[in-house]
């Protein structure tokens, strides 16, 4: 128990920040924490893994995964990735700065399997084999879904802003 | 000495910073070389850095006191459900949650009609319905007692066997009567200790009284289904067919 304490409750803030990253909604993901932390307690004492953070993670994406999906059910199961536009207008001059809301609205764009790996390994500071273990696949997987999440980030967030903001623009136009 | 050739997961290694010395001089060496992958390792890294100045704030909260640890565990100790629960899952059967193999099932796949096949379909629209359900996903709690045998009996009108997936991993959350169009079915609920979800509806077969397994697939839901002795059993999940395939054997030696 003591035990328990020790190890869990400093991953509480970084929990959060990963449910926050996959699931926008600030309540939402608080719930999603909430149930991890729920089922952490509940079998704390038989866990088969000598890492505590990988396999409370483990817990944390798959609750996160169901409420994706069970959201995407609800709307009518558009894939993420067709979601519309959501970005905002980029001025020419920002070209090599990438701001922290334009960050986030670009990783909404990408399928919850991307999104995963990169808050992961670039926000969490998951070394590989843990990110392999959180995720359930192989080691090899986990650096070719890297590399491609990387890229079609990258994508999406060079993309031209003629591209990206068209319901943006329009309504700017409108008022 | 010549130098192994600079690979992709070099590059991302590099990204991240965990190189070795020598080999992140290498990469280092070429990256100056081949301006694009320096281009690209370039916008990787300040993407990495605006995620983690974005999240930054989330992660400086004070933490709402909803997921206080202390309060969280204090709240779940008189319950005791962990002491009746220790499983010996030691033959874990490694699951992947909605990961999708490579494994194509075209020609095992089944069009609908009746037979085991109707029931395939109504366990994966059990599934969807149930299986997400954080509140109330079963009706009636497995506690281990004869209350559950009887409703479970109850529901499918003659006695069944409950099957026990616990040396897959799984343990038994508790069930729930179905509707389907060829009457009440008995839906059982099954989680791992990471929260990953097996339902497996079971009811009288009309048609396909006794039939072999099969796998079934709608959307990203897969299933394994078979009949034997005039009841019908499917078992569906979000896991890959092979994995799903072994648990579905562990119920079948069962019943």
């Amino acid at each position: 128990m003591n035990d328990l304490l020790l190890q869990v409750e400093p991953m509480i803030p970084a929990l959060r920040r990963y449910a926050r990253g996959l699931v926008r909604d600030a309540e939402s993901a608080d719930d999603i924490v909430q149930d991890c932390l729920e089922r952490v307690v509940l079998n704390w004492s038989r866990r088969h893994d000598d890492n505590p953070r990988s396999w409370v993670f483990a817990i944390l994406h798959n609750l996160a995964i169901n409420k994706l999906r069970q959201d995407a059910r609800r709307a009518g199961s558009v894939p993420i990735e067709d979601a519309p536009e959501t970005v905002g207008a980029r001025s020419p001059t920002q070209e090599d700065a990438i701001y922290g809301q334009e960050v986030m609205a670009a990783i909404e764009r990408l399928p919850p399997d991307y999104r995963s790996i990169l808050l992961l390994v670039s926000v969490e500071d998951l070394s590989y084999a843990e990110a392999a273990k959180v995720l359930e696949i192989p080691l090899g997987t986990v650096m070719s879904r890297l590399a491609r999440a990387r890229e079609r980030l990258r994508a999406i967030l060079e993309s031209p802003p003629s591209q990206t903001s068209t319901a943006g623009s329009y309504i700017r136009r409108v008022k | 000495m010549s130098i192994r050739p600079i690979t992709e997961d070099d590059l991302q290694a590099y990204v991240d910073g965990v190189l070795d010395h020598e080999r992140h001089r290498n990469v280092s060496e070429y990256l100056l070389a081949n301006p694009e992958a320096a281009k690209r390792v370039s916008s990787y890294r300040s993407q990495a850095a605006a995620l983690r100045s974005a999240l930054e704030t989330v992660a400086r909260e004070p933490v709402p006191s909803r997921l206080n640890l202390t309060t969280i565990a204090a709240a779940q100790a008189p319950g005791g459900r962990t002491g009746s629960l220790r499983l010996a899952a030691a033959a874990v059967v490694l699951l992947a949650v909605g990961a999708t193999g490579g494994w194509s099932m075209r020609s095992y796949m089944l069009t609908p009609t009746e037979g085991v096949a109707s029931l395939a379909q109504e366990a994966s629209a059990t599934y969807g319905t149930f299986a997400p359900d954080r509140l109330r996903p079963v009706e009636v709690r497995a506690d281990g007692g004869d209350a559950f045998r009887q409703f479970a009996d109850a529901t499918v009108g003659r006695p069944v066997t409950i099957p026990d997936l616990s040396r897959a991993g799984y343990r038994l959350m508790g069930g729930r009567v179905v509707p389907t169009a060829h009457g009440p079915g008995l839906m059982l609920m099954y989680e791992d200790d990471k929260g990953s979800r097996l339902v497996m509806l079971t009811r009288p077969m009309a048609v396909d009284q006794d039939k072999p397994m099969v796998a079934t697939e709608t959307a990203d839901v897969k299933g394994w289904s078979w009949a034997k002795n005039g009841l019908g059993y499917s078992l569906v999940g979000s896991l890959p067919h092979a994995d799903l395939h072994s648990i579905a054997n562990v119920a079948r030696s069962q019943v």
